[in-house]
């Protein structure tokens, strides 16, 4: 059986193409080999296939990756609505809407919840 | 400098090193070990299932030999080391206060920082004379690999997703083939994430069952006892096929059921359910109440097993946050709705003349 695909067009992954450097690590971090190399830079091969975990960004190191990274967590996404704080739980949700930065760092974020 | 107890039931002696007497551990895995993963799956004690962070020696690793990052959830530790006999490597264990890697990587627990100040405080520097670590790939998300080598001027290697490749890794100049990069999630993952999703959803389920056991009792045509023997025993034998159908059979079926979103799947199987169940209740077929009551379970199995199936979103391994949100946004309301309506024609066919 090959990958498995979720919703189609919904995910926020964008490569700015002027920026990348062409090292490739965002193909190394990537579990759904989302990215390919073409021409020496990185592109976006399957787009509907990214999860948003946010490796790709967190490694580039000239910032030409942005995504809304988060945890596809449903349980997380009813916490967080609900104002619950389960710390001790492994998901987490990111705390504001602020479009376009890159990754966002967890560490602000207050509000964890379980899957 | 500080080096994790030696006093743990799995430290099996001591390597010296000029830090200190670092835990010495194999990779054969004994009877407590192998029962405290199974307790984990189950969901006992998984939130502190931990060991402490620091350094380990896998076997008897000298300056040369690799140096294997994870996290302090025993069961990531196991493994790991579980996946090298023969080996020698050091092992360096982050404190991610018992969350496996990848959900630790997504929290930024297992991340730049928490490394960076665990390559310090377990003194590597003095210990190995080389400067590369092997992470797992799936830590990608919480360590960015350019900036630990500006902090703290080790190289970060991302080794495969699984820790079973890694002997090949290992043993092809550390070079992981596109497979081993790929996060899939065959029916052997989705198998062991069951009794978790399972067990918690039947906390939610032992609640409501003698709620709607005793509801089953109200009106009818009987006495209030043999109502609920009758309506209110047929509501809990429902509630628990629609348990199994979400949390249960989701899972297992995953590709093979209908639709992309999670709840869909969901719908489809529990759709199925409420056939197989409302299918004993078909005598009742030629009067209202019979058909209110059918219709009822028509909508509450389906959103009962819909919700818990739009549940296993976040142990599964491909889901991104924008589609769940999405997802949500039709699914919650009509999952809601399904429930309250199938309720109140459940109870309300037994008021019907």
């Amino acid at each position: 059986m090959g990958q498995l695909t979720y919703l189609k067009n919904v995910v926020t992954l964008e490569l700015d193409e002027e920026k990348c450097v062409g090292c490739g690590m965002c193909l190394i971090v990537c579990p759904h080999a989302v990215l390919s190399m073409n021409n020496g830079n990185a592109m976006i091969e399957d787009r509907d296939l990214c999860m948003e975990c946010g490796a790709c960004a967190r490694n580039c190191p000239t910032e030409a990756i942005t995504v809304q990274a988060g945890v596809g967590c449903a349980a997380a996404v009813i916490n967080t609505a609900l104002g619950r704080d389960a710390s001790s739980c492994c998901c987490v949700i990111e705390p504001a809407e602020d479009q376009g930065a890159q990754v966002k760092d967890p560490k602000e974020s207050s509000q964890a919840s379980c899957c | 400098m500080s080096l994790p107890s030696l006093n743990q039931p799995f430290v099996e002696g001591s390597v010296q090193t000029r830090v200190g007497a670092v835990p010495q551990v194999s990779s054969s895995l004994a009877w407590a070990d192998r029962w405290g993963s199974v307790k984990a799956r189950w969901g006992v004690g998984r939130m502190h299932y931990t060991i402490d962070s620091g350094l380990y020696a896998l076997g008897s690793p000298d300056g040369h030999s690799p140096v294997l990052v994870t996290a302090n959830y025993k069961m990531s530790f196991d493994r790991l080391r579980e996946a090298l006999p023969g080996r020698q490597a050091w092992i360096l264990v982050l404190e991610t206060e018992g969350i496996n890697v990848w959900c630790a990587a997504g929290k930024g627990t297992f991340g730049t920082e928490e490394l960076v100040r665990r390559i310090a405080s377990s003194g590597l520097e003095q210990i190995v004379s080389h400067r590369e670590l092997i992470l797992p790939q799936l830590a990608g998300p919480g360590v960015a690999a350019h900036q630990v080598k500006k902090l703290a001027g080790f190289k970060v290697i991302y080794g495969p997703i699984r820790a079973t490749d890694l002997p090949s890794f290992l043993d092809s100049d550390l070079k992981a083939n596109a497979e081993m990069r790929q996060k899939t999630f065959p029916i052997g993952e989705r198998v062991v994430l069951i009794p978790v999703e399972f067990v918690s959803a039947l906390k939610w389920t032992l609640l409501m069952l003698p709620v709607f056991f005793l509801l089953g009792g109200l009106g009818g045509p009987a006495g209030f006892w043999s109502n609920a023997l009758d309506y209110g025993l047929f509501a809990v034998f429902a509630l628990l096929g629609a348990l199994v159908a979400g949390s249960v059979l989701t899972p297992l079926l995953l590709p093979w059921l209908p639709g992309r979103a999670f709840s869909l799947k969901g719908l489809g199987i529990g759709l199925i359910t409420a056939f197989i169940f409302t299918a004993f209740r078909a005598g009742n077929l030629d009067g209202w109440p019979g058909r209110f009551e059918i219709v009822g379970w028509f909508l509450m199995i389906p959103a009962f097993s819909a919700y818990l199936a739009m549940n296993f979103t976040g142990a599964s391994t491909y889901t991104s946050l924008s589609g769940v949100k999405k997802e949500m946004k039709w699914a919650v309301p009509l999952e809601i709705a399904g429930g309250v309506v199938g309720l109140c024609l459940w109870l309300g066919s037994r008021f019907t003349a």
